[in-house]
């Protein structure tokens, strides 16, 4: 089974984002140069308001998408559920294989244009990877620790709590990361049901041939996704203890 | 106290049922080591597995000092019973001080205590506590991550130690020395512990009592010497091999085949040495009579082989 594993290699923590910070300064100044800077500003009132409502639509959509992806995924995972868990793992993955635009024209079709199902929609992409990464993290969780915990005297709920989660914490981190760039990456398109958001900016600009308009969606949506990404990066790092934290064994 | 009472573990499986124990009946005294040895699949890791109830039984029952352990909750049961597996188990998410204190942690211990507990433990294995308390498992050799697996069986000071090959994966110079530290600490803290073993060796050298498995059933159980004298059947003999009177001067000693007087000179031992070091003795001198000393080197009686041979010959 494929698990997302982009962010496994180890790496320092810091480094990519000053080489992107280096790269987006010399873009600034090319831009500035060029004028289309200027052309930009134009829209500073527009790119502040659909820059709050696209990141309520990211932000609404991706804690929803956490919440219930780890809890589906812990749910999945548990002995009980072995007889189902890998028919439902087989249906998520065939989820995942739909292409986000098609996700989203699919559930216009049932709940109607709006930010309603620009945010379903959205959730919905973002949960499949979390279920997946938390099912699989947590069943990788070697036999032996459960043995142990069991052997111990640890009751479900405290193995679960102190062993698996903490075990499988990096890869839950993995997909969840994943799952927020896909998330930050295919906003935008909620435009095209309706949901608003710098997706506005970005489409009209490339319909009225408008390079300003269209770069003042784009760049912020870029450096959203790099500080959604910065901030992931930087849960992970801190938030999976270090023992398993392949980031974090020096 | 242990007691199992025809204890039974069948397994259902696609070619019908296989009973992995049949009818296991053994008493372990309060205070011994007892290890299960048997060849693989004899069924000697389901028995200590259905101890500690991490296999429900078929039938039969298990008694751990006096209580039926049918009517104990099993998750309440293994917190009062130490556990130690090959594969040492330890979590990778948790620090050396953590992994000890996990009993502890359940019990409601408080945390100073628990602290202060695996400080006392580590010392107790030879190992610097402000060295190792906050180091994680990735970062100790596989002799101490064994010893901290042990320390952490300990922790809550439970009566009975269950130990499935607990240092199997150790190699053999350092398994030596960890076989050695435990038996030490075994002296001074008593525990009823039940010890899963393949290796002759490492049983003879451990045991108070060793239980011999085949196929599921229990073909003898008896002190070491015993098991060594007097097999029980064929397949008793052919498994501690045919060397088995060199394995039993492992654990006589001295003390008990030295008369008194009689003292020249020539080679001496000590009266803790065990008879391996009084055959070398007579080997390698070509004597039959050897002097035994004191911890000052005043001679306190003679060996002799017809005393060894006596001692030998009378199981």
């Amino acid at each position: 089974m494929r698990v997302f594993a982009t962010s496994m290699v180890p790496q320092r923590s810091l480094l990519p984002y000053a080489v992107l910070g280096s790269i987006a300064l010399v873009m600034v100044w090319a831009l500035i140069a060029s004028g289309v800077w200027s052309d930009m500003l134009k829209y500073r009132k527009d790119i502040a308001y659909l820059t709050k409502q696209h990141l309520v639509l990211v932000s609404v959509s991706g804690s929803l998408a956490i919440a219930s992806g780890v809890l589906i995924g812990i749910w999945l995972s548990r002995p009980w559920m072995a007889r189902y868990a890998e028919a439902a793992i087989q249906v998520v993955n065939m989820g995942t294989a739909i292409p986000t635009l098609g996700k989203l024209a699919l559930i216009m079709t049932v709940l109607g244009i709006g930010a309603r199902s620009a945010i379903v929609g959205l959730w919905i992409a973002t949960l499949l990877p979390i279920i997946r990464n938390t099912y699989v993290g947590l069943r990788s969780v070697s036999p032996t620790l459960i043995d142990a915990a069991q052997g111990m005297g640890m009751s479900p709920g405290v193995m679960l709590r102190r062993v698996e989660l903490p075990n499988a914490l990096f890869v839950i981190f993995a997909g969840v990361r994943t799952a927020m760039a896909i998330n930050v990456g295919t906003a935008p398109i909620a435009f095209l049901i309706g949901g608003g958001g710098l997706g506005e900016l970005i489409f009209t600009g490339i319909d009225l041939q408008e390079f300003g308009m269209m770069l003042a969606g784009a760049i912020p949506t870029a450096l959203l996704a790099v500080a959604v990404d910065f901030l992931f990066g930087q849960a992970q790092y801190w938030l999976v203890p270090r023992g398993v934290n392949p980031l974090r064994n020096s | 106290m242990i007691r199992l009472d025809a204890l039974t573990k069948v397994f259902a499986t696609g070619h019908g049922d296989v009973a992995s124990v049949s009818g296991v009946t053994l008493e372990v005294p309060a205070g011994a080591m007892c290890v299960l040895l048997g060849p693989s699949g004899c069924g000697k890791t389901t028995t200590l597995r259905m101890i500690n109830r991490l296999v429900t039984p078929t039938s039969g029952k298990v008694h751990i000092g006096g209580r039926d352990t049918d009517t104990v909750d099993p998750v309440e049961l293994r917190r009062t019973i130490g556990y130690v597996i090959q594969q040492i188990g330890l979590f990778p998410n948790m620090t050396v001080a953590q992994n000890i204190g996990v009993v502890p942690k359940l019990l409601n211990w408080d945390a100073a205590r628990t602290r202060k507990r695996a400080e006392e433990l580590l010392s107790m294995l030879a190992m610097e506590p402000a060295e190792f308390m906050d180091r994680y498992p990735g970062e100790l050799s596989g002799g101490q991550a064994q010893r901290v697996g042990v320390a952490r069986a300990l922790a809550a000071d439970p009566p009975v130690l269950l130990m499935d090959e607990p240092f199997g994966a150790v190699d053999p110079v350092n398994r030596e020395v960890i076989q050695d530290e435990f038996l030490r600490m075994q002296k001074s803290l008593r525990k009823t512990v039940l010890f899963v073993s393949h290796d002759i060796d490492e049983a003879v050298k451990m045991a108070d009592c060793i239980a011999i498995f085949r196929a599921g059933r229990l073909e003898q159980f008896a002190p070491p010497d015993e098991l060594l004298a007097k097999p029980a059947n064929e397949f008793v003999a052919s498994f501690v091999g045919r060397d088995r009177t060199l394995k039993r001067l492992r654990r006589i000693a001295v003390s008990e085949v030295v008369r008194p007087g009689g003292a020249n000179s020539g080679p001496t031992v000590r009266a803790s040495d065990d008879l391996r070091r009084v055959a070398t003795l007579f080997l390698e001198h070509g004597v039959d009579t050897l002097t035994c000393v004191d911890e000052q080197g005043t001679p306190v009686g003679t060996v002799t082989r017809d005393a060894v041979a006596a001692r030998l010959g009378e199981r």
